[in-house]
């Protein structure tokens, strides 16, 4: 009795894991399986390169959303690195405090926040007003005016609906995305580490870019790998702050599912190609980085 | 060492100014009377009187807390099973599924939104069932998953080995040892993973855009027509609503932690 016991236990501990792997095999392997299969079918089912002939008509909408990404990134970087570090050395209580605000507009729906950012970034909006009471567009005028005479002067500046608007909303939606991983490598490096470095004679600078810096780029990596993907692939932000006027591979990949341009087999094509891009680039990162998977995958 | 904190100081200001100043204006403008994002022209509560007499809104609303509540209750425990299922497994097995488990969690939205369009447009043709609230929660659940099993699994590593062999030991069959002992031992794990399975499926947008059809709306793909439709004073009433909870939950949460950890010491 105790034997079969045992056996069923032995049995069902591992079958637990049975109904996970065949959902996922349904919901995660098989639609990625799909749009593979899918970029490389006609519309009438048969075998074809022509939707990845047909995307590479869109170079340059893939290059202007990496690029877009890219910069995004290297902004969130230079922003949140200095300030996860700068946090590192407050006290316990002021770190717990200041690490909730910086997660707690992340609460907030992500749409309404990129559209908080419309009534700030519009012509009559309001930075646009406060620029204007503080004399900063008078300024600006005064000095295009010595520069080059004949130049119309500023009403306002034009911010929402350019490519600025854009990258300001990958910054701001996705920054807290950058500082929490860096933040967690950093405040988990031993103080003795750094101490040893002291007492062999390093000092501020060389400690930190001889003992903290490499320690935190596991930190680093992720962060970059969090802000990169959903900035590269986003269409909402583009839509609200960009007034989609310069086309990006999330608003190339929504036409073809949800909008006009319908057609599902080029979608895949350029989801595919995408995908495919971002494995690369982290590949890479993975490479200079020293390779630490583990962090990477958080 | 020890240098001045001051330009770290100012740099965490400035970073609170730039992601506070856009929330604290939707908040103001959430009362203004005219119907301008920018000009204020008086107050008034009239934006959210009429949210609450907003069919479309609070219908969606509704959608998204069920679908939330319900993807978040299934994930949670179907995932934390998974977990155990996957931590009695064969080392290597193992890294390949906790591999595939990574998908949904760093893959892009839009590529987990339209694969999983495509496998159910698909299958309307084979097995008749249309894009909807099924497909929705489908999703929901799909996603959340691998964030449950992934706050679990690390409190299974935790766990002392012993315990288990000890409770059988003493006379408990191993399903009363798994939830007298193991359970209890992981419930941190679970608490947290459904959380997070939770504020997952009440954010998204982009998953459910793709999945949820035409005649189902979540809370967010209502939010997202509106802001193209046109402007409304509601959107900014809306946001401070859910953010006025939000807070609430936080501060909640958290006075209870601090009386808990004050408690524990004497």
């Amino acid at each position: 009795m105790k034997r079969i016991r045992r056996l069923t236990y032995e049995v069902v501990r591992r079958a637990l894991a049975v109904p996970y792997v065949v959902w996922m095999g349904l919901f995660v392997v098989a639609p990625l399986i799909m749009v593979v299969v899918y970029a490389f079918t006609a519309s009438d089912g048969a075998f074809t390169l022509g939707n990845f002939e047909h995307a590479a008509a869109y170079a340059q909408v893939f290059g202007r959303s990496l690029l877009l990404a890219l910069v995004a990134t290297l902004i969130c970087l230079v922003i949140g690195y200095p300030l996860a570090y700068a946090l590192s050395k407050e006290g316990a209580r002021l770190r717990k405090v200041v690490m909730m605000l910086i997660m707690l507009p992340m609460w907030m729906n992500f749409l309404l926040r990129t559209y908080a950012w419309m009534s700030l970034l519009e012509n009559t909006g309001l930075l646009n007003s406060f620029f204007k009471n503080i004399g900063l567009i008078d300024l600006v005028n005064l000095i295009r005016g010595w520069v080059s005479p004949s130049s119309e002067p500023l009403e306002f500046f034009p911010m929402i609906n350019t490519q600025f608007a854009v990258v300001l909303g990958m910054v701001y939606n996705y920054l807290p995305f950058m500082v929490l991983p860096i933040y967690s490598v950093i405040i988990k490096i031993e103080p003795s580490v750094i101490e040893a470095a002291q007492d062999l004679g390093a000092d501020g600078r060389r400690v930190f870019s001889r003992v903290v810096f490499p320690l935190s780029l596991p930190g680093v990596l992720s962060g970059v790998t969090m802000t990169f993907v959903p900035s590269v692939s986003t269409f909402v932000i583009n839509r609200l702050l960009g007034g989609s006027k310069s086309m990006l591979l999330g608003d190339l990949i929504e036409m073809q599912f949800l909008g006009s341009a319908y057609n599902p087999q080029l979608g895949s094509a350029i989801s595919l190609i995408m995908m495919v891009l971002i494995l690369v680039l982290m590949q890479v990162m993975n490479t200079f980085g020293g390779g630490d998977e583990e962090a990477s995958l958080l | 060492m020890r240098k001045t904190r001051i330009p770290g100081r100012v740099l965490t200001i400035l970073a609170f100014v730039f992601l506070y100043m856009p929330i604290v204006v939707l908040v103001v403008y959430s009362f203004n009377s005219g119907k301008s994002r920018s000009i204020w022209t008086g107050f008034t509560l009239d934006w959210y009187k009429q949210l609450l007499s907003n069919r479309m809104i609070l219908n969606s609303l509704w959608i998204t807390l069920l679908v939330s509540v319900i993807a978040a209750l299934v994930a949670t425990v179907a995932g934390t099973f998974s977990a155990v299922g996957l931590f009695n497994l064969k080392k290597r097995v193992r890294a390949v599924l906790l591999g595939i488990n990574q998908i949904p969690v760093i893959n892009a939205d839009i590529i987990t939104g339209v694969s999983m369009m495509i496998l159910f447009v698909s299958a309307r043709s084979v097995l008749g069932f249309k894009l909807g609230f099924g497909t929705l929660l489908i999703a929901h659940i799909t996603f959340n998953i691998p964030y449950v099993i992934l706050s679990v699994m690390p409190k299974l590593y935790q766990l002392d080995n012993n315990l288990f062999e000890a409770a059988q030991d003493l006379g408990a069959t191993w399903i009363q040892a798994f939830y007298k002992v193991i359970l209890p031992e992981i419930r941190p794990g679970i608490v947290n993973g459904l959380l997070i399975a939770f504020t997952m499926s009440i954010d998204d947008f982009v998953i459910s855009y793709f999945t949820a059809g035409n005649s189902t709306q979540t809370l967010s793909m209502t939010i997202y027509a509106m802001t193209r439709r046109r402007i409304s004073p509601e959107i900014n009433a809306i946001s401070t609503l859910m953010f006025a909870v939000v807070l609430t939950l936080l501060l909640v949460v958290n006075v209870r932690q601090m009386r808990e950890s004050a408690k524990r010491l004497p």
